[in-house]
């Protein structure tokens, strides 16, 4: 089904057009808005693995950003570990923190999750606001140092950072194709579709539930390291439900459940934003409404629908005939199954 | 033995508040099974509407009081046609995102109109009792006197009227409901504007003891949610109840525990209730 977008031309055009970018860019503000973007994008990349491909929707992803974000500010700042090391505590932390927050949320089925998770994201932004000894409270952490040389790699300019935070994402984005392609990614998606018939069937829910959410909180750690090294300040906002929204924004206008369209999302819709200047402030008053009517007439997003319609031309050239069951699949796809019980 | 009741009557007032705004979103639950993450939108909304009927309008605070429930009282229907209706044979995530898509929508719709300052609203009643030792602010009796009121009037609409009882209907078994004629679609909106009614109502009671900003339901939404997995989706006794206990948690948690964390109080007590038992503390069975 994911014939076309696996055909590598797609893929190495967006390649060739990110390496090239800081070329077209002409300043260097266009490159720190698609810096910041490739850094949602990561997050939102993770995101969509515990929501698109498993099937949960969690609220709680920015707070797990900021996890990361500010396990790399407190390590680098206030005890001078170097950025790199601090940047793989990080990650670690995050997965730290998340397992556990994990193990009680995928026990919760469904609405019980979505509202649990809301919860951890609020509880997150509260903490880092009253918890002033560790987080520095509303003041935020100033002076975060930029990534350190590697070798003769520095990353003092504008465009080597892009290049660096381009590398993550790329990066990102190869390993969420292997994770998904992969026996595990197969098993979350089935998991997704009927998490009893997949037990049944033999998956242990548990362990891969706590895998794909794992996964899905390093990407958010990481995402977070990166933004703290990248824009060297940090402050509670960073967990807050808006950035938590944001996300889930990009990944619905993308497309559930794909890599390419929350990819498109988290790189598409800062630019609509920059270019509705005016708007920037109440960029909800158009994005709610389009949240709204895409959920309703579009539920699979953009690359979503794209790949539903080859995935069925092909189907019907194959057989010769309408394959109608494709259809009802993909909706039951992108919707969860537990509707008649929750 | 003065501050213990004083936290008695700080956990009434605060309880008071969580069960109203609890009430709507358990409402829109029993029947349409989605979780209204708009619902503290509603909530900002009706704040908004009461305050600037009496600052703007110079009206009374118990008419606008009735203005803002009326105003949310529409939107929330209208958002129940407009936004949930189309979703309803769609299941799981897309009405939760839809909800957040009003949600934002609502916050800077706000935003726009009556910018992101912090406001304060006047009140009527802005003197202290002080009885057997304990000051009590009159707005304060005033929210304990309203909330329970109006639950009670609530309960009474229920119970004992048609339309009351065509929701309880629909609650409890939605082909049941309508295989005796009772309209879906029109109960579902009668819900959603009550529900909106009610967090106006609880909004506007509280607004004059604590600030009117946009992003003000944040925190009550979260513990209304607390609150409705605490007493059971969808159930009513169980909202008020839940209120009740995270409103007690609270005004004790802040004065023996630590004031700076008494808003995580109602959250760690959700995970701990979770991790012992994910159905929730008084449902019964999966759901």
């Amino acid at each position: 089904m994911m014939k076309f977008l696996e055909g590598k031309f797609g893929w190495g055009l967006l390649l060739v057009a990110g390496l090239l970018f800081p070329f077209m860019a002409g300043n260097d503000y266009h490159l720190t808005v698609m810096s910041t973007a490739y850094i949602f994008a990561i997050a939102t990349l993770g995101l969509n693995l515990i929501t698109g491909y498993t099937g949960q929707f969690n609220l709680a992803h920015a707070g797990f950003m900021a996890v990361g974000a500010y396990t790399l500010g407190i390590l680098t700042v206030d005890y001078e570990v170097s950025f790199w090391l601090a940047f793989l505590l990080a990650g670690v932390v995050t997965v730290l923190v998340g397992l556990p927050l994990g193990w009680v949320s995928l026990r919760l089925r469904g609405h019980y999750f979505s509202i649990f998770t809301l919860c951890v994201g609020t509880i997150m932004f509260l903490v880092i606001e009253k918890w002033e000894s560790l987080t520095h409270g509303t003041v935020g952490i100033m002076g975060i140092p930029a990534p350190t040389a590697i070798g003769p790699l520095s990353f003092d300019t504008p465009v080597s950072i892009y290049y660096l935070v381009y590398f993550f994402l790329v990066f990102g984005v190869w390993m969420m194709r292997r994770i998904v392609d992969s026996l595990m990614g197969r098993t979350f998606m089935a998991i997704r579709n009927g998490d009893e018939l997949a037990e049944a069937l033999g998956v242990n829910l548990m362990r891969n539930k706590l895998m794909a959410f794992s996964l899905s909180v390093l990407y958010a750690g990481f995402a977070g390291a990166l933004y703290a090294g990248f824009v060297r300040f940090l402050g509670p906002d960073l967990a807050g439900a808006s950035h938590a929204f944001d996300m889930t924004m990009y990944m619905i206008i993308g497309g559930l459940g794909t890599v390419l369209g929350p990819l498109l999302g988290a790189l598409m819709v800062p630019w609509l934003t920059q270019y509705l200047q005016a708007l920037q402030e109440f960029r909800f008053l158009i994005f709610g409404p389009v949240l709204i009517f895409l959920v309703i007439f579009v539920p699979n997003g953009i690359v979503g629908t794209w790949v539903a319609r080859r995935a069925r031309q092909a189907s019907d050239a194959a057989l010769g005939k309408q394959a109608p069951a494709k259809d009802t699949a993909k909706k039951s796809d992108a919707a969860q199954k537990e509707s008649a019980r929750a | 033995m003065d501050i213990f009741l004083q936290q008695v009557l700080n956990g009434l007032t605060l309880g008071g508040i969580y069960s109203l705004v609890a009430l709507g979103l358990t409402l829109v639950y029993g029947i349409l099974h989605v979780p209204n993450f708009a619902h503290g939108a509603f909530y900002m909304v009706g704040a908004f509407v009461a305050l600037k009927l009496m600052t703007g309008w110079e009206v009374n605070y118990w008419i606008a009081m009735i203005g803002a429930a009326g105003v949310v009282a529409v939107i929330g229907a209208l958002s129940e046609r407009l936004v949930f209706r189309p979703l309803r044979n769609h299941s799981g995530l897309h009405p939760m995102i839809a909800a957040i898509g009003l949600l934002l929508f609502l916050e800077a719709g706000a935003q726009a109109l009556w910018g992101a300052d912090f406001l304060r609203m006047p009140t009527p009643f802005s003197g202290i009792i002080e009885v057997a030792g304990i000051t009590a602010p009159v707005q304060r009796l005033m929210i304990i006197a309203g909330a329970f009121t109006l639950m009670a009037a609530l309960q009474i609409f229920l119970t004992r009227t048609v339309a009351g009882s065509t929701i309880v209907a629909m609650a409890q078994n939605r082909d049941g409901a309508s295989l005796v004629g009772i309209d879906a679609n029109r109960v579902a909106m009668l819900t959603f504007g009550i529900s909106g009614a009610l967090a106006a109502v609880a909004a506007t009671l509280y607004a004059p003891i604590n600030l009117v900003y946009p992003a003000m339901g944040h925190l009550v939404i979260t513990k209304a949610f607390v609150i409705i997995i605490l007493g059971g989706m969808g159930s009513v006794p169980g909202a008020i109840v839940g209120g009740l206990i995270i409103g007690f948690a609270e005004s004790f948690g802040a004065y023996y525990i630590s004031t700076d964390y008494k808003d995580i109080i109602s959250f760690v007590l959700l995970v701990v209730i979770l991790s012992l038992r994910p159905q929730g503390l008084f449902t019964n069975g999966a759901r």
